[in-house]
């Protein structure tokens, strides 16, 4: 039988308001828009879709840094949002979070013990301070940092360094999962590779499970066991990393995986990926029919009248598309 | 036609304990309706060099060289006429996008203030052209996104916002520092094209600085590679990208991810990291990461060899 579930999420739902048009009615953008998944333990997902699609939300949901309009974000079991706050905090050391921006996510004027400890106020608030600068230490080699980076400011090191720093402070609390939101998206090649490398080496000596949000193809290849694909806050494609990749089913999968240049062919002209209609699920679109119709080369009568649901097209892997694979 | 020749480009901080160099001799000419892209990892002097030509460097700066656009030399120019020149003729769009879009005002009031002060617009025609702006850089729902605050849009979406302002004024030389790095590929592509195609028709010349080797290989002209404030490797993108001549070059496409990869696989990171401007050697920059260097590189500075119409700084290059 297999493990249950570490993360599991259903049916989630959070809304966000337009800007409010002078007479017009108030409107909103469904940014998750009925979000169901599930990570096993020491598995990685990730998730890939184009800006605004609702990536960084669905992060923060899960983290339960923000409430969902409806539906349900379980970690271990536990309804996060049918906690009491206390409990909720507690509970909050099996899951931490790590952001894009090396610069914003890090506090200036905090040196780098002080951030890196933080998490430990709360999760473990017994600890003497002689046992929290040893698990300080602990992490900053783990991440593969010197130890006299724990009396130095964020601003004295470089990108990549404070995304370090940054997974130092989610991993002190030992935590069981970690959100990843476009770790290495700031990073130049070179220490996108290093971080890339940490990340995985984490998982393999500490079995961390990930959630693991990039816009680069290639560096969710690396990283993930499976995957999904978000279009307008909804999920259009899941499964086994390898699979999607190689034999996508969706056709805005397939938009993706094509726009994907690929530079040992490179030809002077450069390819020319297909351009898209960018940005994300506001509301009024036609409730009936596929949101990606309108960009769809696939699309056909019934397109437009029906939306298709998420459904499993082969042991593993689930499409939302009349078409699957075509 | 030369819309940009910068020369000998040096750029000196002074901090409490010396001076320290963080560019170092930059020398290129940018033509009209071109594309220069300019790569190397993070502190390796691509912001710099960018800062330096929109005259926006740290006040504990001293800059020589010479910056001509259409031939007059900015670094004489004084704070005015570089206000005028700003925004206007030469315009930059930022790697931190929430460091230069201010978080209390609407974006269309950001834009249109642009439009306002350069192009003398009134206040609702520089409103319409905000959402226009917009739209073409693929924010749907444009006009009622005009009054939304930056923190109320995606990362992504923040990046358009900050093109759509740079773009405002068609400006003849765009500096894009790292526009799409926060973007997927598809609204990269997007971005791409909007790039390319203000390039092709109006003749805009372009520097895009970026880590992603991709974005360069599809838009740039020419490439030069930076490292320690210096330039590696220059030439078409290519030469440089199928030549390779420079060890750096090739240490930066080895450290790519791959497509088709197996899960876990690692990666090939250049080893070692940036050394600071004041610990280089005094030669070769990339001495003491090179796989391939000797001690000649290390006390003396390299030759520029041309290998495959792609030239090198280097003692031993080829691929
Ligand atoms: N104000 C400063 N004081 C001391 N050291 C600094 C300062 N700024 C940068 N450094 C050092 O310079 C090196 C380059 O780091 P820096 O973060 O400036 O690179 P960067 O070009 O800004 O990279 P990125 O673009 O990824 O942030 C690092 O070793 C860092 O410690
Ligand atoms: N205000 C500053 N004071 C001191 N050093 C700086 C400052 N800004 C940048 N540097 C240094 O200048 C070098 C080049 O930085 P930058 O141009 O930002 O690199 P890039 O854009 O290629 O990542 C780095 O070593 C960086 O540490
Ligand atoms: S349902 Fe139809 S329009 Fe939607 S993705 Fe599939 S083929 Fe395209
Ligand atoms: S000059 Fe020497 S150290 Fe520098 S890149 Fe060439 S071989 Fe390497
Ligand atoms: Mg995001
Ligand atoms: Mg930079």
């Amino acid at each position: 039988m297999p493990a249950p579930p570490l993360v599991s999420v259903e049916n989630l739902v959070r809304r966000y308001p337009l800007p409010a048009a002078p007479f017009g009615r108030r409107r909103h953008v469904a940014a998750v828009d009925g979000v169901n998944l599930t990570i096993a333990p020491g598995r990685s997902l990730g998730i890939v879709g184009e800006s605004g699609s609702g990536k960084s939300t669905l992060a923060r949901l899960v983290m339960a840094l923000e409430r969902p309009d409806a539906g349900t974000v379980r970690f271990r079991g536990t309804d996060l949002f049918a906690l009491p706050p206390d409990e909720l905090r507690r509970m909050r050391r099996g899951f931490q979070m790590v952001f894009q921006d090396p610069y914003g996510s890090l506090d200036p004027r905090q040196r780098v013990e002080r951030i890196v400890a933080e998490p430990l106020d709360v999760a473990e608030p017994q600890l003497t301070r002689r046992e929290r600068a040893d698990r300080v230490a602990e992490m900053l080699a783990a991440v593969g940092l010197s130890a006299d980076a724990a009396t130095r400011y964020p601003h004295e090191f470089s990108g990549g360094q404070r995304q370090r720093i940054a997974l130092a402070r989610a991993l002190i609390t030992a935590p069981d999962l970690i959100v990843a939101d476009e770790p290495v998206s700031a990073l130049d090649v070179s220490v996108q590779a290093q971080v890339l490398n940490l990340l995985m080496d984490l998982q393999e000596t500490r079995g961390v499970t990930y959630l693991f949000i990039s816009h680069n193809l290639a560096v969710v290849e690396h990283v993930a066991d499976d995957v999904a694909v978000m279009y307008r806050g909804r999920i259009v494609e899941q499964g086994p990393a390898a699979e999607l990749f190689s034999a996508p089913a969706h056709p805005y999968t397939r938009a993706l995986v094509e726009a994907v240049p690929d530079l040992s062919s490179f030809d002077g002209a450069g390819s020319h990926p297909p351009a898209t209609d960018a940005d994300a699920d506001v509301e009024a679109d036609s409730e009936s029919g596929c949101p990606f119709a309108p960009r769809c080369p696939r699309a056909r009568a019934v397109c437009r009248s029906e939306r298709p649901r998420l459904r499993e097209i082969a042991p593993g892997r689930a499409a939302a598309c009349h078409f699957p694979g075509e | 036609m030369t819309v940009l020749d910068v020369e000998d480009l040096r750029v000196d901080i002074r901090t409490p304990t010396g001076r320290l160099p963080i560019v170092r001799g930059v020398s290129f000419t940018l033509a009209r309706g071109t594309t220069l892209g300019l790569v190397g990892e993070s502190g390796s002097g691509k912001s710099m060099t960018a800062l330096a030509i929109m005259r926006l460097l740290p006040q504990a700066a001293d800059v020589s060289g010479a910056i001509r656009l259409h031939g007059e030399d900015l670094l004489q120019a004084d704070e005015t006429r570089m206000c005028r020149i700003r925004g206007d003729r030469i315009a930059m769009v930022f790697q931190e996008p929430m460091t230069a879009l201010n978080p209390l005002h609407r974006i269309g009031d950001q834009i249109a203030e642009t439009l306002v002060l350069h192009r003398d617009m009134a206040r609702r025609a520089a409103l319409d052209e905000a959402a226009r702006l917009l739209d073409r850089v693929g924010i749907r729902e444009a006009q009622a996104r005009l009054s939304a605050y930056p923190h109320q849009l995606s990362g992504g979406q923040r990046q358009r916002v900050m093109i759509a302002m740079a773009l405002a004024c068609r400006p003849d030389v765009l500096i894009a520092d790292e526009p799409t790095s926060a973007l997927d590929v598809t609204v990269q592509a997007q971005v791409i094209d909007l790039l390319r195609s203000l390039v092709d028709e109006f003749g805009m010349a372009l520097i895009l600085i970026s880590h992603d080797l991709g974005v360069i290989g599809r838009l740039a002209d020419r490439v030069m590679v930076m490292y320690g404030g210096a330039i590696m490797e220059q030439g078409s993108t290519k030469a440089v990208f199928t030549t390779r001549a420079h060890p750096y070059t090739q240490g930066l496409f080895a450290a790519l991810p791959g497509r088709g990869a197996r899960k876990g696989r690692r990666l090939a990171a250049i080893p070692g990291t940036v050394p600071a401007p004041d610990a280089l050697p005094a030669g070769c920059p990339f001495y003491g990461r090179c796989p391939r260097g000797q001690d000649v590189c290390r006390d003396n500075p390299p030759p520029v060899v041309e290998i495959g119409g792609s030239r090198a700084a280097c003692f031993f290059p080829g691929p």
